[in-house]
């Protein structure tokens, strides 16, 4: 059983939380140069613009990207062959969040749901544990910001309303959102299981890579459709117009009910915040 | 699209001139306000209580930074969305308040107000708040410091640049989705 000491968990946590909230991931900057070389409107080329310059100023000044750092989301696959000393795994994610939020000087967003108290420290992470073949311990981690998440729903589709149904949805959706959630957006997508399961899958699609291909050709289809449709739409940059209102569309499927036909629709902003790491 | 240079406070005429889509560079003095300090203003008021900064000509801008760090006035700085505080804007209107700044749609009671009360809503690039905060050249928690990011702070701005959204004669920018091309 290969062990991994529970400080590394939590030095690399609070690596993660601050890499992640002051640097633009490489796709997504390669998607947002590509889509200001492809709008015409000047306020599209604009915001675009402004966006490339703030992930430029970020990364220099390691000030974060949006002073909405978001809650931490951890999706956590565990190997089989390996075990983490040193402390609880849950708890040593939360320490490692707590040290990232607090030496990044991020703005620290958990509170009370009732009282609106901030817990003052940015914990408790949502975390979310896998297990997997294997001897390594990998974490992945998004800084999801409030606005986007806002923006988000699930639904309890009847089987009947199949993939029509399913786009229906998520371009109304994404149309009343508008300006909202902080456009052009990643739209991930989680289609079957069960009403959790839906919403966990639509969240973990938005750690692929914004310019990979869904290895199953049918479901690259469908998210090339729905990308398509999206961009129809018109909402554009910021909501002001233009032809990029999504940056990305990444869909999860996964066996379900006989009687359900579960969808989640996560929206996610512009910046696309994540990381992670193999221990 | 028209471009100007306007200061705090805002005056009726500043306002009335600006059309949705003009570009404002806003410079002198806003305060931040997000939820939980609106909640906490509307306790004051409608305790007949004084507020903590003159609503008369002011901007309040619907932000919560992230902490400043060590030589820098402020944290990043950029909008928050602004529909959750639709349902304090028309009163604050009302009382004097002269624009708001986030992003994201408002309501029709919130634009019936701004045409009422000639009133004006910016909108400033979200997700670009290192960008933004380069504008805030100093910031001060002046009430509710146990909001933490949530507190108000008066911050003095120089050139902040915004974009009109809604006018005061009911002007809009944001685009209407073409749900009929999205098929």
């Amino acid at each position: 059983m290969r062990e991994i000491q529970g400080k590394d968990v939590v030095e690399a946590v609070a690596a993660m939380c601050m890499r992640a909230n002051t640097e633009l991931p490489q796709d997504v900057r390669r998607r947002l140069e590509q889509a200001m070389a492809e709008e015409d409107s000047p306020s599209a080329k604009e915001v675009l613009r402004q966006l490339l310059e703030n992930a430029d100023l970020a990364h220099d000044t390691k000030l974060p990207l949006c002073q909405d750092c978001g809650l931490a989301v951890f999706y956590v696959e565990i190997g089989d062959d390996c075990r983490v000393v040193g402390g609880n795994l849950r708890e040593l994610i939360n320490e490692g969040t707590r040290k990232g939020y607090a030496d990044g000087y991020l703005r620290k967003s958990a509170c009370d749901p009732m009282t609106r108290a901030n817990t003052g420290d940015g914990t408790p992470a949502i975390i979310h544990f896998d297990m997997v073949p294997g001897d390594r311990l990998k974490i992945s981690y998004m800084a999801k910001g409030g606005g986007a998440e806002n923006m988000s729903r699930v639904t309890m589709l009847a089987p009947a309303q199949g993939w029509a149904g399913i786009k229906k949805f998520v371009v109304e959706r994404v149309a009343e959102a508008g300006p909202n959630p902080c456009p052009p957006t990643v739209i991930g997508i989680g289609i079957g299981g069960t009403f959790e399961h839906a919403a966990k899958i639509a969240k973990k699609s938005l750690l692929r890579e914004l310019d990979d291909t869904h290895p199953d050709p049918a479901v690259a289809a469908m998210e090339k459709e729905l990308e398509e449709a999206l961009n129809a739409l018109g909402i554009g940059p910021m909501g002001l117009g233009g032809k990029t209102t999504v940056l990305g569309v990444k869909i999860t499927m996964e066996p379900c009910h006989l009687a359900s036909l579960p969808l989640a629709v996560n929206v996610q902003c512009h910046s696309q915040r994540h990381e992670e790491v193999v221990l | 699209m028209a471009e100007y240079k306007l200061n705090t406070p805002l005056t009726d005429e500043a306002i009335e001139q600006l059309r949705a889509g003009d570009v404002v560079f806003l410079s002198g003095t806003i305060h931040s306000a997000r939820d939980a300090a609106h909640k906490k203003l509307f306790e004051l008021l409608d305790a007949g209580k004084e507020l903590p900064f003159e609503l008369e000509g002011s901007a309040i801008y619907y932000v919560g930074p992230s902490p400043a760090p060590p030589g820098r006035p402020i944290g990043s700085a950029g909008p928050t969305t602004s529909y959750r505080m639709d349902t304090y804007a028309p009163r604050l209107h009302s009382l004097g308040m002269k624009a708001s700044i986030g992003k994201g749609k408002r309501s029709d009671e919130v634009r019936e107000a701004m045409k009422k009360h000639k009133g004006v809503y910016f909108g400033a690039t979200g997700g670009a708040g290192a960008l933004l905060s380069n504008s805030i050249v100093e910031s001060k928690v002046i009430a509710f410091d146990e909001l933490g990011p949530e507190a108000i702070r008066a911050m003095k701005v120089k050139d902040f640049p915004l974009l009109v959204i809604n006018d005061c004669h009911g002007g809009e920018l944001y685009v209407k989705p073409k749900l009929d091309t999205a098929g």
